[in-house]
């Protein structure tokens, strides 16, 4: 019998954007990249160099704490360069794509695998990255055995992506595949959930996993609040968790033998003049999909969705992990009194504005911070957005002071910097609450190595 | 707008580090950000940010404290009219009252706002708002005829010793603004108590009708007078003397309902503290051996400062507890202590802003209780499978 969870905690914020249910089939970018940024923790150590060719698979980087663990190029094509930010921190590795040549990793059935093959095969594919682990929200060690694993079938976060309406376009015999592969990593159960009112076929007959729906406001559709209601993470414990759409991915890897990372992507945001889907793959320069379809100048891309996405350039790269592509304006304006006058054009939590009056009406709102930082001020509105037994400011004040043992007290294995994206949003004191809770992830990694 | 933005960007280098006026960059950067909401824009983490700052949130209680305010304005000027026996028509008891007002509330923000410019300064950081209610909350629990001068020393000390010295808005471990009532009571208690302080000029008594006492309804309970106070209704209104924006229970309902209503302030807390103001009450009249304590339960939360108390200093998110739970038993003490120390204790003719800041006091150990079960749950998921 699958279980029906009610999510009553959170926030969905009413952007302008929601793509359509339209598919753009793929224009082939000239240019692809993978960046370590996308894999918080992670000390990249090159395996090619720039001018040198490489095959849909081939080794990029590795991981220096764990050799394992590789990173591979998305196509074929030239590396044109390895972009390094501050300290020589690498960021980007971007290949001009060209061909279609792939590195064989050879066809077999999970099946007939033990769990130690399948490891080896994502490993060296490059597939690896992809499955992540609660604790510390990073990618996963293939050492572990976790106690179960999740896969979030929906996505909740504003104007993100419908999984639903992509899993159908997916080929789904590589799904179905990608299922049995899970199956053999773990002795636990595979958690499979999904929106109450999911209405993909392909997902809900999933065979070998089990089943919960779930309802309620984002971050309902966040791993890491599945994970909490059905199978928490204590100390010690290990939970495995992959994104959709990348299951597709390990499928075609079995079925077919190639590292094929191909993804369907929303773009999506007010700035996007008609916001659709397009299909596309891991890494993908943005530019051929937005090509024409941003209505002003002034605007941010993102990768990923708005509250936990990165930041990148016009002509920049799909993150690792991402479904959505979002376009909003920028806010770097002036607002004479903003903070008296009504704000009818804002979106707030806070009954302090009148959103609460116009319950069906969507915003375009942009980056402005609309105040300055301060201090912890406000009490109990941080519970109200994070659906987990966790108390937020404590959590983040343990952090802050650097208490290792309160950190584990108050639930640090539990969460993601991704869960406390709302209580950032609707933060009054405007405070990097994120960056505090990656602080903290980061911090317990180095005490517990 | 665009102008005054034009004139703005135009002197800011000067207060911007190396120029000339250098030293009063918090001054500067306060107005600034006042009247335009900079333009920064988000860089790590969610690309959206809600609308609400700070500023919303403190201009909130600010709207809330307004009929309190009014009402006080208004009361001083009636009161004072009816100590001289003299007919006076309403705006010129408005009036009246506003000039007793003004000072009081200029005092306060000047000396408190000057403080905390200067500490910003000193600091690094952008001037924080909390003052803003707080310079407020000051003139508004004080009798209207304390000397100004004591006003000034009780804002020193409690911007100083009763904020700054923890860091700042959102690190104090007492609400600011009792910090001061406090002071003000205990160095100098001849002008925070008896039956003289409460009315504009009485002290003097000049033109004083003879009968006319100014004692207000819990002094007159405590000396078991307890024929001579006012009516419930007066009480309710507020129609009777006290601290200048105690008085009216109407009005600081009306406030009240703002906090509530937009979840500014803990409906929690104040719920609580007016069920434990109750529940002491009638606890005290059912062991009643004289006339105070057979004061009907009700009528102790519309006498002295104790809504004003529960609506708007138990509410201060910093000082109180910071737990869902603990909100509850930290409201629910302070109603109960209030009404204990106002009835029970001689010395002390009103016990709200003591319960209130007893309970600051004890937020954090309620909290601690309250996050020791969470941690308890989270092992005893741990140990049990």
């Amino acid at each position: 019998m699958s279980k029906q969870i009610k999510i009553r905690k959170g926030l969905n914020i009413r952007l302008k954007g929601k793509p359509d249910k339209i598919l753009i089939p793929e224009e082939q970018p000239g240019r692809y990249a993978v960046k370590p940024v996308d894999f918080p923790g992670l000390f990249p150590k090159m395996c090619v160099k720039p001018g040198e060719e490489v095959k849909a698979g081939t080794c990029l980087f590795w991981d220096k704490k764990n050799e394992d663990i590789k990173f591979t190029a998305p196509v074929s094509g030239i590396v044109r360069d390895v972009v390094r930010g501050e300290r020589r921190r690498i960021l980007e590795v971007v290949i001009d794509a060209k061909g279609d040549d792939y590195e064989d990793f050879g066809k077999s059935d999970p099946e007939k695998m033990d769990a130690g093959d399948i490891k080896k095969k994502l490993l060296v594919s490059g597939m690896w990255p992809a499955v992540r682990q609660r604790p510390y929200h990073v990618v996963a060690n293939p050492e572990d055995t976790p106690k179960s694993i999740f896969i979030s079938g929906f996505d909740t976060a504003p104007i993100a992506a419908d999984l639903d309406y992509i899993i159908e376009l997916m080929p789904e015999e590589d799904y179905q595949t990608g299922i049995k592969v899970l199956r053999k990593l773990t002795e636990g159960k595979v958690f499979l959930n999904l929106a109450a009112n999911s209405s993909s076929s392909t997902l809900k007959k999933t065979p070998g996993v089990e089943i919960s729906y779930f309802s309620g406001p984002h971050p309902a559709g966040n791993v890491g609040i599945q994970i909490h209601h059905l199978d928490p993470v204590n100390k010690g414990e290990v939970v495995w968790y992959i994104n959709l759409q990348d299951i597709v991915s390990i499928g075609k890897l079995f079925n077919e033998g190639r590292y094929a990372p191909d993804k369907i992507v929303a773009l999506a945001g007010s700035e996007v003049e008609k916001p659709r889907y397009h299909r596309t793959r891991t890494g993908a320069c943005i530019d051929t999909i937005t090509k024409g379809n941003i209505l002003s100048d002034n605007v941010r891309y993102i990768s990923g969705n708005v509250l936990t996405g990165q930041k990148i350039a016009a002509d920049g790269f799909l993150g690792y992990y991402d479904s959505t592509i979002s376009v909003i304006p920028e806010g770097d304006y002036y607002e004479f009194f903003g903070w008296i006058t009504p704000g009818f054009k804002k979106f707030s939590f806070s009954r302090t504005f009148p959103t609460w009056l116009m319950p069906k009406k969507k915003y375009r709102l942009d980056t402005n911070m609309h105040g300055g930082e301060r201090a912890f001020v406000i009490t109990g509105e941080y519970e109200k957005v994070l659906p987990m037994d966790v108390y937020p400011m404590q959590l983040l004040k343990a952090i802050l002071i650097d208490d290792i043992d309160k950190m584990e007290q108050l639930g640090i294995y539990e969460v993601a910097e991704e869960d406390f994206a709302l209580c950032e949003y609707i933060c009054p004191s405007k405070i990097e609450i994120q960056s505090i809770i990656r602080k903290g992830l980061d911090e317990m990694i180095r005490e517990m190595s | 707008m665009k102008a005054l933005r034009k004139q703005i960007d135009k002197i800011k280098p000067h207060f911007e580090k190396g120029g000339k006026l250098e030293k009063l960059h918090s001054l500067f950067d306060a107005i600034e950000v006042l009247i335009f909401v900079p333009d920064r824009v988000t860089s790590r983490g969610s690309h959206i940010r809600d609308g609400v700052d700070m500023k919303r949130v403190m201009i909130t209680v600010w709207i809330a404290l307004i009929p309190a305010m009014l009402f006080g304005i208004y009361n001083i000027g009636l009161q004072y009219y009816q100590s001289i026996n003299v007919e006076a028509g309403f705006w010129e008891m408005v009036w009246f009252g506003f000039l007793k007002f003004l000072p009081l509330l200029l005092v306060s923000y000047i000396v408190g706002l000057g403080i905390e410019i200067i500490f910003a300064q000193i600091r690094g950081h952008e001037v924080n708002e909390g003052y803003f209610v707080t310079g407020l909350l000051i003139p508004l629990i004080v009798p209207v005829d304390v000397p100004l001068w004591q006003l000034a020393l009780a804002v020193v000390f409690a911007v100083i010793i009763g904020k700054e010295v923890f860091g700042g808005t959102g690190m104090n471990i007492l609400n600011p603004a009792l910090v001061a009532r406090a002071f003000l009571f205990f160095s100098y208690p001849k002008w925070m108590s008896g039956d003289k302080v409460w009315i504009a000029n009485l002290v003097n008594g000049e033109g004083v009708a003879d009968t006319f006492s100014g004692a207000t309804p819990l002094a007159q309970a405590a000396l078991y007078e307890t024929d001579s106070m006012p009516s419930v209704m007066n009480m309710f209104l507020g129609t009777i003397p006290g601290s200048v924006g105690e008085t009216s229970t109407a009005a600081i309902l009306i406030g009240a309902l703002i906090l509530i209503y937009t979840g500014v302030g803990s409906w929690k807390i104040i719920v609580s503290a007016f069920a434990g103001g109750l529940g002491m009450g009638l606890l005290l009249n059912a062991f009643a051996v004289n006339p105070f304590m057979e004061i009907p339960a009700y009528q102790h939360l519309i006498m002295g400062g104790f809504a004003f108390g529960a609506v708007f200093m138990a509410t201060d998110p910093v000082s109180g507890s910071q737990t869902e739970t603990g909100k509850w038993i930290y409201g629910f003490m302070i109603g109960v202590l209030s009404i204990l120390i106002r009835v029970l204790n001689p010395a002390f003719p009103e016990g709200v802003f003591l319960a209130i800041l007893f309970m600051n006091v004890f937020a954090p150990l309620i909290d601690y209780y309250i996050i020791q079960a969470n941690i308890r749950r989270r092992l005893k998921r741990a140990t049990s499978n």
